[in-house]
């Protein structure tokens, strides 16, 4: 494979099969299926391109035209971990796409191994087919160089938080997290996307395999600087009974693709998701989830609410499946926009598709600006307009992110929302 | 305290305001009256800073400066309060939230220190208790799902907290019983002091009873064309708006 052969390829996907062909023998990989694997992901991603709008799945969201270049790979690691959101927590790191063991005891004890070593001693599992539109999972898989991989053993309890801390100062990453979660276990994972202002390149894959009856919490918090390129998967099964709440806040990023794919499985298993975009400066962050109830009791409801000013580009797209077997099925999705600024945009794809004769779904979606009269009425008590704005917008978000077992995410949370509105408001 | 003086203003192409004049001294209840759409909203809403309404001629002078340059929250921090109509529902905001951040905000731009909290709370409970409100309303969203009565009488309460030297009450009386009236009235009542002034806008007598004022005004097609003392509102609640206006409403 050599890049003159095909002469419509973009500068990016130029350095994209070039940073490719320049790590042969480098990435950490043993055995032909782990090479198979990253063999036919590049493969599939040189024959697809980085998709554009003619791609329904990439109608909003053309990467052909909005991935310039590629922020080159660097063998500088600069860069440390950041302190943890809650005090309780344990930080699973990666600085620059490299995972850093903690030291500490606590860490120790945890089920957790780095991706990079399975990699290496051909333990890692890597995916062998590409959907032509999968662009996340083709270079994810030819490129990724390290993780975590975390397996929860039946009925582990929540006394401890696990922090997935990905940090990214520049430069150019893919990293990978396998979660396993066994029976009746109750955990809460946070996952931080988090580095400096520099440019830089990463796609990071999260694949949960939930079992039955147990209850997880998962929050993604975004909040690296505003020239960073993300493209970030979330996969989840749900066995019988499986609750899963999956907490999205993106308040950073230049360029954000943001797929969320879950897939219950087992009857009675429920999906939350609730998701908040702050979006400002010219940046594009879409969020595209596709939720497949295949059992039958299953029940989902996804809550999106985005904020959107300066020249910001906002994308939801939302696909409810819902297949024969999955009788009784009670799946809503709502979304909902606030639009501060002439130049700002969000673009809303709800799609249901159901298969089965006997179930409750409903989709909705809003867009609006700050209403007047409340502003005023604020105003009028002498809180400035700024303040006042500001406090429309966080009513606007903030009831997404009340009601945590634990209070103190829900603080930590609220500070983070409070920062964005401070800064941005 | 307040002068209005020549006061043009229109909302949309709709001139609602027409060479309005009106002066309120220190200490003065003024009640301003008039027939539906006369304009007595608008005159509320021009008060308290409304971006709704242009102001095409006229000013306002408050302690003789003009307000008209100042947006909403400057004129509340200079003491400035309108007790809505139809106070704004906001899900979202904790009433006991907006109470605090409302008067630290006026606090701040008067360069006074921000409040402490278990002082707040003394004050808001006991404030709260004279108005007969229960306090799990203060823990409910702003307005959100309150009675028409309740409403009302948030309005009085962050009256009452915010302490201001220039009241408006717009139709505080609508959706009121008697005996909610009264306590309203009450409120309003005890915050009467000679460096305070209230601008009381009403469609009937009834509120008027309770809360006395000492000049009575009325407004039509955006204008006062008629003033006297109390005695006028009792003239118009027998005779109605007819005589005084000239013509057939």
């Amino acid at each position: 494979m050599t890049v003159s052969e095909k002469v419509a390829l973009t500068q990016a996907e130029t350095e994209i099969i070039n940073n490719f062909i320049a790590l042969k023998g480098k990435l950490p990989q043993r055995g032909l299926l782990l090479e198979t694997a990253r063999k036919a992901a590049m493969d599939a991603f040189y024959k697809h391109g980085l998709p554009s709008r003619r791609m329904e799945n990439w109608h909003y969201t053309d990467m052909r035209t909005q991935l310039i270049c590629i922020a080159p790979y660097s063998s500088k690691s600069g860069g440390a971990l950041a302190a943890p959101l809650l005090s309780r927590s344990i930080v699973l790191g990666l600085i620059n796409g490299q995972a850093v063991i903690p030291s500490h005891k606590a860490g120790k004890k945890m089920p957790a191994t780095p991706f990079g070593a399975l990699l290496a001693n051909g333990e890692a599992e890597l995916p062998q087919d590409f959907a032509n539109d999968n662009v996340i999972a083709q270079l994810n898989t030819a490129l990724v160089s390290d993780g975590w991989k975390l397996d929860f053993p039946e009925n582990t309890s929540s006394d401890k938080i696990i922090e997935l801390q990905n940090v990214q100062n520049g430069a150019q990453s893919h990293v990978r997290f396998p979660v396993i979660i066994g029976s009746n276990a109750n955990v809460m994972i946070i996952e931080r996307q988090i580095g400096n202002d520099e440019e830089s390149f990463i796609s990071s894959v999260s694949n949960l395999d939930i079992s039955e009856g147990a209850q997880v919490s998962w929050i993604i918090i975004r909040t690296r600087g505003m020239t960073s390129t993300e493209l970030n998967q979330f996969n989840a099964r749900l066995g019988k009974n499986v609750a899963l709440k999956l907490y999205i806040i993106n308040a950073g990023s230049r360029f954000l693709r943001q797929e969320i794919n879950v897939n219950l499985d087992g009857m009675g298993a429920d999906f939350q998701l609730r998701g908040i975009n702050l979006l400002s400066g010219k940046t594009h962050t879409d969020t595209t989830m596709v939720v497949r109830h295949l059992a039958k009791d299953t029940t989902s409801t996804e809550i999106i609410r985005n904020v959107a000013i300066d020249e910001a580009r906002g994308v939801f797209q939302g696909m409810i499946r819902v297949a024969k077997e999955a009788q009784k099925t009670d799946a809503s999705m709502i979304c909902n926009s606030l639009i501060l600024s002439d130049s700002a945009e969000f673009d809303t794809k709800p799609e249901l598709e159901i298969f089965a004769d006997d179930v409750a779904c409903g989709h909705g979606a809003t867009v609006a600006e700050i209403d007047r009269d409340q502003l005023f009425y604020l105003m009028a008590r002498g809180i400035p307009e700024a303040q006042a704005r500001a406090m429309l917008v966080k009513a606007f978000v903030g009831e997404l992110i009340e009601g945590f077992d634990r209070k103190e995410m829900g603080e930590v949370l609220h500070i983070l929302l409070d920062q964005w509105l401070q800064v941005h408001i | 305290m307040l002068e209005i003086k020549n006061l043009y203003a229109r909302i949309g192409e709709t001139e609602i305001i027409r060479g309005l004049d009106l002066k309120i001294e220190d200490g003065e209840v003024a009640a301003v009256m008039g027939p539906n759409g006369s304009g007595k909203s608008t005159l509320s809403y021009i008060l308290a800073g409304s971006k709704n309404y242009k102001i095409t001629k006229g000013d306002i002078l408050y302690n003789g400066q003009s307000i008209l340059g100042i947006n909403a929250a400057e004129r509340a921090v200079l003491g400035i309060f309108l007790a809505f109509q139809y106070p704004m529902e906001i899900p979202g905001v904790a009433m006991m939230e907006f109470l605090k951040v409302g008067m630290n905000a006026q606090r701040k731009a008067r360069k006074e220190p921000a409040l402490n909290v278990s002082e707040f709370l003394k004050h808001v409970k006991a404030m709260a208790a004279r108005l007969e409100m229960d306090m799990s309303m203060l823990k409910r969203p702003l307005n959100v799902g309150f009675s028409g009565g309740e409403k009302k009488r948030a309005e009085i309460l962050q009256m009452v907290l915010l302490n201001p030297k220039f009241c408006v009450l717009d139709e505080t009386d609508s959706g009121l019983d008697v005996d909610a009236l009264k306590t309203v009235a009450e409120g309003v009542n005890a915050l009467r002091a000679s460096d305070r002034s209230f601008l009381v806008i009403t469609h009937y007598q009834r509120l008027l009873d309770y809360i006395v004022p000492d000049t009575v005004h009325v407004l039509y097609k955006g204008r006062i064309i008629k003033s006297g003392d109390k005695s006028l509102a009792s003239y118009l609640e027998q005779n109605g708006y007819t005589d005084i206006i000239g013509e057939p409403i």
